[in-house]
């Protein structure tokens, strides 16, 4: 038995998945066009399933803030945050973060997945109890296998279910850290933040909230869902990611807590690597500055997302519960999916091949995700692109639908 | 075995007739990761169920201790012991 033969069943996915056309795993774009079009097997193809929901990868401002980063900071701080990796810049994003969440203090991390593994494996010690959505992103998973916390899954999206399991814990000793999402990766769900929150009091609980997917995309400042369910005084932490909506790399974590700052000292996944490079932290704080002062790019990103969930609902494709810049299609099986997505490719668009065990409830998914700098030309291709293939594979009767079908975690698979 | 592990057994098999696919027989030492045909999501969904039926919480650290029916079984009537 070799080292690697613990992966067989994975290397059959892959060969599978490469007999039946692309490998999904190692897509190359030849050339980025602009935020929504690239070069792909030598012609041009829209991009659906990028996570650049405000389109600002291109953003001159930003390229201007990294371009001037660079020759003022050089290329990198070849050091981590609490050796030689802290610059002045470092220190004024995290203000600016902080003051975007109108929030006491705010940490960065050097990714979006170490925002997660760093604060939840942290803060939640050996007699802690971690209550984690069970759709929950693969970061926050790993947290809790980082953590020394006992950790419970809860129902997605079911604060009956979290009330329930946190009663069950009763006179145990240990806090109790909820953690849940704002706007969830694969379906494009939103969480019932108010109710969480409206448990996390009773129980006198600690709640962590991942804004990933919902910063600068919902909320009226876009601080996200907590801020559209106006809960954020209950929320004891916001993390989130700078690679998607802010279009670079990155993560941070806020509070209003006062010991916040010890976790520079205890916390692992931020001393124990190198610190952003200068041409990062300047892109993020002009992309920051963007998003605060132009409301615009939050109502078109979900202005499309609308236009798109509503136009492949009506098409007769079972699509996520609600319209938010993630929209999903369910496949009826693995290999639908893959032929889908092939397909969508062959046709010129990209867009997200999810399949099990990485998506909730077994369902295989193309996953689209909007973004603002789409045009509605570009929508409307691929509306039509998606449509015309999936009457091509049967996903969709042949006759257009009459009433939407919205698609819920509790379907049949 | 006790009539208490028969018992819990039985319930856990009850359970899983709602999750794994057709034409797979459980027994007290079918192997839950890989003997079930279940992916690594859908085995902490079945895990759920389990907390519910059996009104106790079971930690994802002890859910990976487990691997056998038999063994989620007694981990099972651990953690009800103590939680009364």
């Amino acid at each position: 038995m070799s080292l690697f033969s613990k992966f067989d069943d994975m290397r059959a996915i892959i060969d599978s998945l490469v007999a039946s056309g692309r490998n999904p795993f190692d897509m190359r774009f030849e050339r980025i066009l602009s935020a929504t079009e690239a070069l792909l097997e030598g012609r041009p193809c829209l991009l659906f399933g990028t996570n650049n929901y405000l389109g600002l990868t291109f953003d001159a401002t930003c390229i201007e803030a990294t371009v001037r980063a660079v020759h003022e900071g050089g290329t990198g701080t070849t050091g981590s945050r609490i050796a030689n990796g802290t610059y002045c810049d470092h220190a004024l994003l995290e203000r600016r973060i902080a003051e975007f969440y109108g929030k006491r203090s705010a940490m960065i991390f050097t990714t979006g997945y170490q925002a997660n593994l760093g604060l939840i494996s942290t803060l939640a010690g050996r007699e802690d109890h971690l209550l984690i959505d069970a759709d929950s992103h693969a970061s926050i998973y790993d947290a809790c296998k980082l953590s020394a916390a006992q950790v419970i899954r809860f129902r997605h999206n079911d604060p009956e279910d979290l009330a329930h399991r946190l009663r069950r814990l009763k006179g145990r000793p240990g806090s109790r850290i909820i953690v849940t999402e704002g706007i969830f990766s694969m379906l494009g769900d939103s969480a019932p933040l108010r109710e969480i929150a409206a448990v996390k009091r009773e129980m006198g609980a600690t709640l962590i909230v991942d804004e990933a997917h919902s910063l600068g995309t919902r909320g009226k400042n876009g601080r996200g869902v907590c801020e559209d369910a106006g809960i954020e005084s209950d929320v004891d932490f916001v993390v989130g990611t700078f690679s998607k909506s802010l279009g670079a790399i990155g993560g941070f974590a806020v509070s209003d807590l006062p010991d916040f700052d010890l976790l520079r000292i205890v916390c692992r996944p931020y001393m124990f690597t190198a610190s952003l490079p200068p041409a990062v932290v300047g892109s993020v704080t002009a992309a920051l500055t963007r998003i605060s002062t132009d409301k615009s790019l939050s109502a078109r990103v979900l202005s499309h997302s609308g236009r798109l969930y509503s136009a492949l609902a009506q098409a007769g494709f079972e699509v996520g519960p609600e319209p938010n810049p993630i929209v999903a299609l369910k496949m009826t099986d693995k290999e639908t999916a893959v032929r889908f997505w092939n397909r969508l490719i062959d046709r010129g668009v990209y867009a997200n091949l999810a399949l099990p065990p990485a998506t909730p409830a077994s369902l295989s998914l193309i996953r689209c995700s909007i973004s603002a700098a789409h045009t509605e030309a570009q929508i409307d291709r691929a509306i039509s692109i998606m449509v015309a293939v999936g009457r091509e594979l049967r996903v969709l009767d042949p006759r257009p639908a009459k009433t939407p079908v919205h698609l819920t975690r509790s379907l049949p698979i | 075995m006790t009539n208490n592990a028969t018992n819990i057994e039985a319930e856990i098999v009850e359970l899983l007739a709602h999750r794994i696919p057709a034409g797979i027989h459980v027994s007290a030492q079918t192997q839950i990761v890989g003997g079930l045909g279940l992916d690594s999501v859908a085995i902490l969904d079945f895990i759920m169920d389990v907390e519910d039926r059996f009104d106790i919480s079971i930690p994802l650290d002890r859910v990976a201790e487990v691997q056998t029916i038999a063994e989620l079984s007694r981990a099972i009537e651990a953690l009800r012991r103590t939680a009364n």
